[in-house]
């Protein structure tokens, strides 16, 4: 064999090394790309909603008197009315009903303009009926045309009358659903990751349970539609459309969720606790119950609100249960027909005006927001009273 | 019911106090205990709750089925009555000899089982639900005629005894549609999920790792129906300019747009899965191709790679599954139209699609086309089923080849 050991680098080393190169930069972009995939999800969200969350305001003279209260188109000038949004006059007989002090007085108001007119001016469309436009025109020249909070969009319900759809219905029948996901999730999940991580038995039986979690973890979610429908509303009886109906089925999906990370953080918890538990006595669910389980605690919390956090943003299997209703009233209860953010996303994605473009994406941001705000939750629950052995 | 369980709590209560005031009676008598006096309390409370609980479960359960049942007032009476017998019982066996304590243990440990077959219920929950309505429908239609057929247009029928033109339901462009937009998803998801999880377990530096890794966390966590709309509102027109400056026609519901989005919905599964698999690689692995004069890349191709392959490919079928059953991104940006082409820039549909636009309409329960979402329910979940088993068999094979 030969000796000669070439200390300079032989072409086929700097190949080698080019290979190398070449690789490292596959991955790096194969990062990068992904990376720029969230940066344009993100810019493309708030570039399409940030605008729903101002409206457009037109300054005017409101009349309140009894013939305004019967006919609340008469209560602006001719100019303004077919600015407004007709959801200013709807409301004017409850305003005076409110506060009788109005009746027969002249106010000047900020009100909330039109939809077409709102979109108009953020330049969303080009077309603005010219009558329109032009007394438009005249009140901006008056500096009568502002912009101001779309406060609507969080304190009202969903509406046809684009300029006063608002969230709060779905916030509520998100809040009820939450609620019943996790009075049964969160109970049923952790004694089922209590059972198969301390009481289990280790045989075929407690392997089928564990094969079965993990299998359901990833059963897409519209099957678990398709058992709501035809379990709990057609078998059961549970009204159509209501938080209880979203919420069983949304906690069959949370629930293994829980139970992963429950069992991940019963597992972390060392051997030797429950062993000193037991040496001076305590049994097995003392030992769990007064030591394991409370050091396993911030581990099951995360989970539990990242699984939270996944059901608030679960749409499929509400679709099949019915929750995709025209709600503009908050739900009152749990049997009650509810709708929920991501629901009312895809309610107004599907309508056809150019308001609802805007109002979806603003949705979008709400719902991303509140997400954000759970995960970070989760996040610093772990990362404060996470204890590493 | 909140006046069964309001009742109940007071009593329960009661039942405590008691059987842990005859214990210690016992105690102060001088009698060895074997438990603590507050678990005979629990002993009797439990004995007493528990036959309330059972008569009024089992009541329930009676009158969904349709049984006639004894009105409220009266099982009420009936709970209270078994309460009150439970408990008496349970309060004379109580005397310094009595294992409350292994009870307590025994009636714990049955509790947490019971709780642990709830999954189970929701697996057959689920299988029960979809084969009984998917029975229907092929008594109605044949199996070979649905897995075989080309055409796929249901009749709208909004009465059960309505007239109407002959349905057709051959779902292969259903199936057709689902596997195209899968298969684009996955073509996007696993080069960039492997590679990204290549970058972060082998070269990136720790920071930049705890930086990217919930930075990818982020897309899995975004919620699909916001997904969709991203891909109906930017991506499909965005499609359709690409195209237009190539000179083809595309569709503004076509089936490249929601496989995209898929495919980047899907990146974080993969690579976070597959980070893992890489990981639990032993270093010695490595170390040994390094001594043999590898370079990284080398390694990582001739050596980890094929050692992850098994994990890899388990992600990669969990990536399938989750590709084929996700729904909001194709209800709200691929078609309607059951189109069987090989082209992705056609619209085309999907079994999902199929299954919710079947149920959310105004048909009849009974009419064929919401009992063919049933039928399609069924082979989505045994499609998916067959390819989450696999995978999670594979990963658990690795994990423990490898501890």
């Amino acid at each position: 064999m030969t000796d000669r050991i070439s200390l300079t680098p032989s072409r086929h080393l700097k190949k080698r090394y080019r290979a190398e190169k070449r690789f490292k930069a596959c991955c790096i972009g194969a990062l990068v790309l992904a990376m720029a995939f969230l940066v344009l999800f993100f810019t493309d969200m708030i570039r399409q909603g940030y605008s729903a969350f101002y409206e457009t305001q037109i300054r005017a003279e409101v009349t309140y008197n009894e013939d305004t209260v019967e006919f609340a188109m008469d209560s602006v000038s001719e100019e303004v009315f077919p600015l407004v949004s007709r959801a200013f006059f709807r409301g004017v007989p409850r305003q005076v009903e409110n506060n009788p002090d109005l009746m027969d007085t002249t106010q000047t108001q900020w009100l909330t303009a039109k939809a077409d007119v709102d979109q108009y001016l953020k330049g969303h469309s080009e077309s603005l009926d010219p009558e329109m436009k032009a007394s438009l025109e005249q009140l901006q020249a008056d500096g009568d045309v502002g912009y101001g909070f779309n406060t609507g969009l969080f304190f009202s319900g969903d509406s046809k009358i684009p300029s006063n759809a608002g969230l709060w219905s779905a916030f509520v029948g998100t809040f009820y659903l939450m609620l019943v996901v996790l009075a049964i999730s969160f109970p049923i999940g952790v004694a089922t990751a209590i059972y198969l991580e301390e009481f289990a038995p280790d045989n075929r039986f407690t392997q089928a349970i564990e094969i079965n979690i993990n299998n359901l973890a990833a059963v897409p979610s519209i099957l678990f539609g398709l058992l709501g429908l035809a379990i709990f509303i057609n078998f059961f009886g549970v009204p159509r459309s209501s938080a209880l109906a979203g919420g069983l089925t949304l906690s069959l999906m949370t629930l293994p969720v829980i139970i992963i990370s429950t069992r991940a953080a019963l597992k972390a918890v060392p051997q030797n606790i429950r062993q000193g538990a037991q040496a001076v006595g305590a049994s097995r669910w003392q030992a769990v119950r007064d030591h394991v389980l409370p050091l396993a605690l911030p581990g099951i919390l995360t989970g539990t609100i990242i699984g939270i956090a996944q059901a608030i943003g679960e749409t499929a299997p509400l679709l099949l249960i019915g929750m995709i209703a025209y709600i503009p009233d908050a739900p009152g209860n749990l049997t009650d027909a509810a709708t929920v953010l991501p629901a009312q996303i895809f309610t107004w994605a599907g309508m056809p005006e150019r308001a609802y473009v805007s109002l979806t994406a603003a949705g979008i941001l709400v719902l991303l927001s509140l997400l954000i705000v759970l995960n970070a939750t989760a996040v610093i629950l772990r990362n404060r009273f996470e204890r590493r052995w | 019911m909140l006046v069964f369980f309001g009742g109940l709590l007071p009593l329960a209560t009661v039942a405590y106090v008691m059987g842990r005031r005859k214990a210690l009676v016992a105690d102060a008598r001088g009698d060895r205990l074997h438990s603590l006096p507050g678990q005979y309390g629990v002993y009797v409370a439990t004995w007493m709750a528990l036959p309330a609980i059972a008569i009024g479960v089992v009541a329930a359960g009676a009158a969904l089925l349709g049984v006639q049942v004894p009105a409220a007032p009266f099982v009420l009476i009936f709970a209270l009555v078994g309460a009150a017998v439970g408990g008496a019982m349970a309060l004379r066996r109580v005397e310094p000899g009595l294992r409350a304590r292994n009870a307590i243990e025994k009636f714990v440990y049955w509790t947490l089982f019971t709780a642990s077959l709830v999954s189970i219920l929701t697996t057959l929950g689920i299988i029960l639900s979809i084969v009984f309505e998917a029975l229907k429908f092929f008594n109605q239609v044949s199996v070979w005629h649905f897995i075989t057929g080309t055409n796929w247009s249901p009749v709208a029928q909004f009465r059960p005894d309505q007239q109407t033109a002959e349905s057709q339901f051959g779902s292969v462009p259903l199936f057709a549609g689902t596997f195209m937009i899968s298969a684009i998803a996955m073509l996007v998801a696993i080069p960039i999920g492997v590679l990204s999880a290549v970058y972060m377990s082998e070269y990136a530096p720790y920071r930049v790792r705890t930086i990217a890794k919930p930075l990818l966390e982020i897309l899995a966590g975004i919620p699909t129906v916001v997904y969709g709309f991203f891909a109906a509102i930017t991506v499909s027109p965005l499609v359709v300019d690409v195209a237009a400056l190539f000179g083809l026609n595309a569709s503004y519901t076509n089936a490249l747009a929601p496989g995209l989005v898929m495919g980047i919905m899907i990146i974080p599964f993969i690579s976070s899965l597959s980070d893992d698999v890489i990981n639990s690689i032993p270093n010695s692995l490595r170390e040994g191709a390094y001594a043999l004069g590898s370079t990284r890349s080398e390694t990582i191709k001739n050596i980890v790679l094929p050692a992850a392959f098994p994990g890899i490919m388990a992600a990669s079928l969990l990536g399938v599954s989750r590709a084929l059953g996700e729904t909001m991104i194709v209800v709200m940006a691929a078609g309607l139209r059951p189109n069987l082409t090989w082209n992705p820039l056609e619209d085309m549909t999907t079994v999902t699609v199929r299954i919710v636009d079947g149920l959310t309409g105004d048909q009849a329960f009974d009419s064929p086309e919401t009992l063919a979402a049933f039928a399609l329910g069924l082979v989505l979940f045994v499609v998916t089923l067959t390819l989450n088993l696999v995978s999670i068999i594979v990963i658990r094979k690795f994990r423990q080849s490898y501890e």
